[in-house]
């Protein structure tokens, strides 16, 4: 499954654990929420990055004393139908300013691109080549937003602000 | 009107290029229709028992004359020349081809029109008042707040994956024309004592398969606060309603799991968090959105022109007139509501001539606009009162002039099993045939405000738990059964219906309703008591005695 990161498909650095897989002496890792809360200090005391893999249904406020040490968040649409990680992404990044890797994981497919990147996510597990392919170009798709969210886009109220004081400037 | 700037014609266009990709890799097979179905739906489009079938948003109910005529066009060119308005204010084509769709689409940007989130699990077209604007006594013009709430769940990135669909309506009169307490979230313009805009919020309402009136959850929130409460709620609701049964995921299931008092806290919280955002909107924005809404430039009028005191003497001109007249805020105007609802026609269907002439009549009489309500009626917002006889001689021409808004025959459907594939019953003939039963005006009249909804299944669209007489068709040993429920109303003092009995067959339903409509003039203590205050009085015993004696 390809990996999108920085809108490029590149390779993926993490190697995913199970509960009950050994743990490699090295390399990067990410872990189960449940096993990454069991050990947490012993796993982030090795060497190599630690991330952690949250379910959906699970409040993300157990995550929050950790957010400072792990290097990525990945958040799971068990179907795209299934939105609940928006919420999370968003409470993530707006509320508790986490700012390491946040991935998509699951059913992550070219038509929820935008409303991704617009919830805070920065790296895409992405079903299927064609769509890690068409990436920029999806994500490009809009230049105007509705909501303001943490992503910093512009939007079209505040824009039409601007304009209506730049346009008084003049007269 | 809402006049929409480049920003918004930007965005609209944008989906429609979007959603001709979509159609192309579905086409082309690289979707599956799995992963298209929810695409389409975010679109309006669903798949029915003949055909896809197009749902076009037209936010509170507001058209104008060249948006009318663009959805003409669309019935002429891509479907089979009618459309079927619906009761969330939305305009329906069931006959249009997936391949066509996204050109449909691009012919209706050009005005201003989309179909976005006229259905799938996200936030629906906004719906308010159809006489938003014009009703006297209003608070303010609900459809500036409701246009800022439209905006804000366009497209919106966290709230598109919902558990289930979610509905907002408002209202700004006392008397409630957007039936907002069967809706997910109803909001209710209302004044502090300072003087201050704001809102009641309800939460929780919906009709479906276990029916709830909405709950007030806040009494006041201020309106620079609408929009981060809002989004606390739908925060709450997408990440606490429930995903492992579609007949429990809509947000009134969790309320009443919940308690309203544990929901409204968990609400709470999480709007301390939000609400000192740029979620807060400024006095500025609501005026630019205010100021994007143009009213037309009235002129002064005599309360009664000599054209509407000669018109008088027309017995057929007066019966329309006292029926589908309501007073304006304007001296001189009025509001008028047009009937779709001919005898042995089905509920709220227009032919693209009939939207053509009608925009013409617009132009002509009601400075361009045009309103679609919830009772899948039309209405003419401005009409100045002198031009009342000439406008319902060219109604009359079109067969738009039937005088039956609010009697018997107004009756609410959904378009049953003639056309939807989750139907178990047909509705849309029920329909036709209890107005041939009732078609003699003076009797209807006679009988006074009587709204007769019908749905075919349980998923209720035809509203019929909040029907004041309600027709629910379902399927039993491959027979089509129909369940009557009396004593339900959709306005400020919303209730759901009782059932009366046991369910009767597709030839009885036009004997009981007759049955029933014959006890309320036997029981009725006077003329001016209605349907719905005799039923209020007396229960729904003496009626289930008269409908069953002979059953």
């Amino acid at each position: 499954m390809p990996l999108v990161n920085g809108g490029k498909i590149v390779d993926d650095g993490f190697v995913k654990l199970a509960v009950d897989t050994p743990l490699p002496e090295g390399g990067d890792i990410l872990v189960p929420a449940e096993r990454f809360l069991g050990e947490a200090e012993g796993l982030l005391e090795r060497a190599g990055k630690v991330g952690v893999i949250w379910p959906n249904n699970r409040d993300i406020t157990e995550l929050v004393p950790y957010l400072g040490k792990v290097a990525a968040v990945a958040l799971v649409f068990p179907t795209f139908r299934d939105g609940r990680a928006y919420s999370q992404a968003r409470l993530l990044r707006e509320r508790y300013n986490y700012r390491g890797e946040l991935r998509a994981t699951g059913q992550v497919l070219r038509d929820q691109f935008v409303f991704m990147l617009r919830a805070g996510f920065d790296a895409f597990e992405v079903k299927k080549q064609a769509d890690a392919e068409a990436f920029m170009q999806t994500a490009k798709r809009y230049s105007v937003f509705y909501q303001p969210t943490g992503d910093g886009r512009i939007t079209a109220l505040h824009r039409r602000m601007q304009l209506r004081h730049s346009e008084g400037v003049g007269t | 009107m809402y006049a929409y700037d480049e920003i918004d014609r930007t965005l609209v266009n944008e989906r429609v290029s979007e959603f001709r990709d979509q159609v192309k890799r579905r086409l082309s097979g690289e979707l599956t229709e799995d992963e298209f179905k929810i695409l389409r739906l975010q679109n309006g489009v669903y798949l029915q028992l003949h055909a896809y079938m197009f749902r076009v948003a037209i936010p509170y109910g507001t058209l104008a004359t060249n948006q009318l005529r663009a959805l003409a066009h669309v019935a002429r060119k891509y479907d089979r020349g009618y459309g079927h308005f619906t009761t969330r204010q939305n305009i329906q084509f069931n006959w249009i081809k997936l391949a066509e769709l996204p050109d449909a689409l691009a012919d209706l940007a050009k005005v201003g029109i989309h179909a976005m989130q006229t259905s799938g699990n996200n936030m629906r077209n906004v719906t308010s008042d159809q006489w938003a604007g014009v009703a006297p006594g209003e608070i303010e013009d609900p459809r500036i707040w409701s246009e800022l709430i439209r905006q804000h769940t366009t497209l919106h990135p966290e709230f598109s994956f919902l558990p289930r669909k979610f509905k907002i309506a408002i209202t700004a009169s006392d008397h409630d024309r957007a039936a907002i307490k069967i809706h997910d979230i109803g909001l209710r313009l209302i004044k502090n004592e300072k003087g201050e805009t704001g809102f009641e919020v309800l939460v929780g309402g919906g009709l479906g398969r276990t029916p709830f009136i909405a709950k007030t959850i806040k009494h006041f929130v201020h309106g620079r606060d609408i929009l981060s409460y809002i989004e606390a709620i739908l925060r709450v609701y997408n990440q606490y309603g429930r995903r492992d049964n579609i007949y429990k995921a809509r947000i009134k299931i969790l309320v009443h799991e919940l308690g309203i008092e544990k929901f409204s806290r968990e609400v709470e919280d999480e709007w301390q968090q939000i609400r000192n955002s740029s979620l807060q909107i400024d006095d500025e924005v609501i005026e630019d959105i205010r100021s994007r809404f143009t009213y037309p430039p009235y002129e002064k009028l005599p309360h009664m022109p000599d054209e509407l005191r000669q018109a008088a003497a027309d017995p057929e001109f007066e019966a329309w007139r006292k029926n589908s007249v309501a007073p304006h805020k304007v001296q001189g105007y009025s509001i008028v509501t047009i009937s779709l609802k001919p005898t042995g026609g089905p509920p709220g269907d227009a032919t693209a001539e009939q939207m053509d002439a009608l925009a013409d009549l617009a132009d002509k009489y009601s400075f361009g606009e045009i309103r679609v309500g919830h009772e899948q009626n039309l209405a003419l917002p401005h009409v100045a009162k002198r031009d009342l006889p000439a406008l319902w001689k060219a109604l009359d021409k079109l067969g738009l002039a039937t005088p039956n808004v609010n009697l018997i025959t107004d009756i609410i459907a959904c378009p049953g099993l003639d056309y939807c594939s989750l139907a178990n019953a047909r509705s849309i003939p029920i329909a036709q045939e209890l107005t041939r039963r009732f078609a003699n005006h003076e009797l209807a009249n006679l009988i006074g405000r009587l709204h007769i909804n019908i749905s075919g299944c349980i998923n209720a669209c035809g509203h019929h738990h909040v029907g004041h007489i309600g027709i629910l068709g379902v399927e039993k040993n491959g027979e089509e059964v129909y369940q009557i429920t009396i004593g339900g109303r959709a306005d400020e003092n919303a209730a759901l219906g009782t059932l009366i009995g046991p369910g009767v067959k597709f030839d009885e339903v036009a004997d009981v309703v007759e049955d029933i409509v014959e006890a309320y003039l036997a029981l009725r203590e006077r003329p001016e008591e209605l349907f719905m205050d005799t039923v209020k009085r007396l229960g729904v015993e003496p009626f289930k005695e008269r409908v069953y004696a002979t059953r």
